[in-house]
């Protein structure tokens, strides 16, 4: 099955440790998606900029409505996600679990439509 | 033909009774359809009632309910031709198939449909009511007079968690031994709910319950016998088997309650309580403790009182010192209470029950206020005791405790 990832964070955290002098796109994320290539377990990943750049589109009748910032205003912020595949939801959990942004944030685990092509148990 | 007829329907309801779970757990196993294996399975139990009579009672009734279902499976999934998962399910089904064993005899699947079923990503309140459907069979309408809820919030929790096992691709399996234990506690959890719900109807008149406690010591039997090298699953089934050894103690002749330190203990099933001991000795035997085995010691230290005439309260006392610190549970800080009152006093007690005064679940839960009026009764506070008594009865769904209750507040006004 395939899986997405989604990685909801403080921004406010992530914007104190992005500005420390010599940070780049930090060691333990490049690890993560190493690993996930390894296992043959990637399909496609990324980083968000920050929400602040976000713009929201609604078609409403035949106006279509652009407004600037996130689609939910809340503390946590979608900051990533990962698509993976995995037999199952232990799996795609376990793979949640080693993501960087678990220690600070919170992985959301989402099966994607494509359920049920692997039946591994 | 009403003999034939009558005994093709007893083969039938003997076959579900028994291979139900088993059914369900092995079809459902590689799809992670559970609802479609029970749809399945009833259409098979149809079949079987039509074509018995007439057949006779096959050989191996279980194969043959198998290969129904899996024919009416297959024919449903092939009416799909809409969804784009149909090849890939239809694949699945095949490789089952395939994997049959040559004589006939379905693979035990039944422990990962319990470990699916009470799967941490499912909502804990729903685990027990999960096991019980779809090892055992029971519908959602006797589930939902069991769990104290409308047939149609019970049978909506459950479609929805079926519908998320497939989904969410919760696996039919047996955790990696880093998880097992934590897991494990998922499923045993679950059956003590359901052990629980039955052992609130102590007179055994409540039809819709009754039979409850019975079908959760069957699961735990289950459990110990397909996981014999883990602690827990003995521990469990020791505690049920204690509880159940001191059911009919539990009301007089006349129909009231008699709580545990005045029981008669002739009529505690002796039996019983032998097995349950050997299971807890054998539990311990792994020299991992946990809580079912910490409790399940309660209550032999309980059952001693046969053969030393008083109970070992400070064993009890350091029991629940142990439980204490494997979980927060305001269970088990009221339990330790009592049993620091029996071994230091009553004031000990109730400076123990200060301590969790401010827990708002204590709010509307009965053997909290019950053990506050009584402690604070023998302390002399009568005042005290009787609010707390009027709000323990308020609190009691059960006449025979009830009654109890205000004949213990009665007899505390000198």
């Amino acid at each position: 099955m395939q899986y997405m990832l989604l990685i909801h964070m403080d921004e406010s955290v992530m914007a104190t440790a992005t500005a420390q002098p010599g940070y780049e796109m930090s060691s333990p994320y490049a690890a993560y998606g190493e690993a996930l290539v390894k296992a043959g377990a990637m399909v496609s990943g990324d980083r968000l900029k920050p929400s602040s750049s976000a713009t929201v589109v609604r078609v409403r009748g035949d106006k279509t409505e652009v407004l600037d910032g996130p689609f939910a205003d809340t503390k946590e912020q979608l900051g990533g996600f990962y698509i993976i595949e995995a037999p199952d939801l232990d799996a795609a959990i376990q793979w949640a679990a080693r993501c960087p942004g678990a220690q600070l944030g919170t992985i959301e685990v989402r099966p994607t439509g494509k359920c049920n092509r692997h039946g591994g148990r | 033909m009403a003999g034939d007829d009558e005994d093709a329907r007893a083969a039938a309801e003997t076959a579900a009774r028994r291979s139900y779970g088993r059914l369900v757990a092995y079809l459902s196993a590689r799809t992670r359809d559970v609802a479609g294996a029970e749809d399945a399975l009833a259409d098979a139990f149809a079949a079987a009632l039509e074509s018995w009579p007439r057949s006779g009672v096959p050989a191996n009734p279980e194969a043959w309910l198998l290969s129904v279902a899996r024919r009416r499976a297959i024919d449903t999934v092939r009416r799909r031709i809409t969804s784009v998962n149909a090849t890939d399910h239809l694949k699945l089904l095949a490789e089952e198939r395939a994997d049959d064993s040559s004589d006939g005899a379905v693979p035990d699947e039944r422990l990962r449909l319990m470990f699916a079923c009470a799967h941490p990503a499912l909502d804990a309140g729903v685990h027990a009511p999960m096991i019980l459907q779809t090892v055992l069979g029971f519908d959602a309408a006797a589930i939902a007079s069991a769990f104290l809820v409308s047939p149609a919030t019970m049978s909506q929790r459950l479609v929805r968690a079926k519908s998320r096992i497939k989904q969410a691709g919760i696996p039919f399996r047996i955790p990696e031994p880093s998880e097992l234990a934590a897991r494990l506690d998922g499923v045993l959890s679950a059956i003590y709910a359901a052990y629980a719900e039955g052992w609130v109807d102590a007179a055994g008149s409540d039809s819709r319950r009754r039979n409850l406690a019975g079908e959760a010591i069957w699961l735990g039997r289950l459990v110990t016998s397909l996981l014999p090298d883990e602690a827990e699953a003995p521990g469990l089934l020791s505690l049920m088997l204690f509880a159940e050894a001191r059911r009919p103690a539990r009301r007089d002749a006349d129909g009231d309650y008699v709580p545990l330190g005045e029981q008669d203990m002739e009529r505690w099933d002796h039996a019983l309580i032998g097995e349950a001991e050997a299971l807890l000795r054998r539990a311990s035997s792994f020299g991992e403790t946990g809580r079912f085995q910490l409790e399940a010691a309660v209550q032999s230290a309980h059952c001693a009182r046969r053969y030393t005439g008083r109970t070992d309260w400070p064993a009890i006392r350091r029991l629940y010192d142990a439980l204490s610190t494997l979980s927060a549970s305001p269970v088990v800080a009221i339990n330790r209470a009592v049993a620091v009152s029996n071994c230091d006093g009553p004031a000990a007690g109730l400076s123990e029950l200060a301590r969790i005064a401010g827990d708002p679940r204590l709010a509307s839960y009965q053997p909290y206020w019950a053990a506050l009026a009584d402690l604070e009764g023998r302390c002399g506070n009568f005042e005290a005791a009787r609010a707390a008594f009027d709000r323990a009865i308020g609190l009691e769904t059960d006449q025979a405790v009830r009654a109890f209750l205000a004949r213990r507040r009665a007899a505390m006004i000198h």
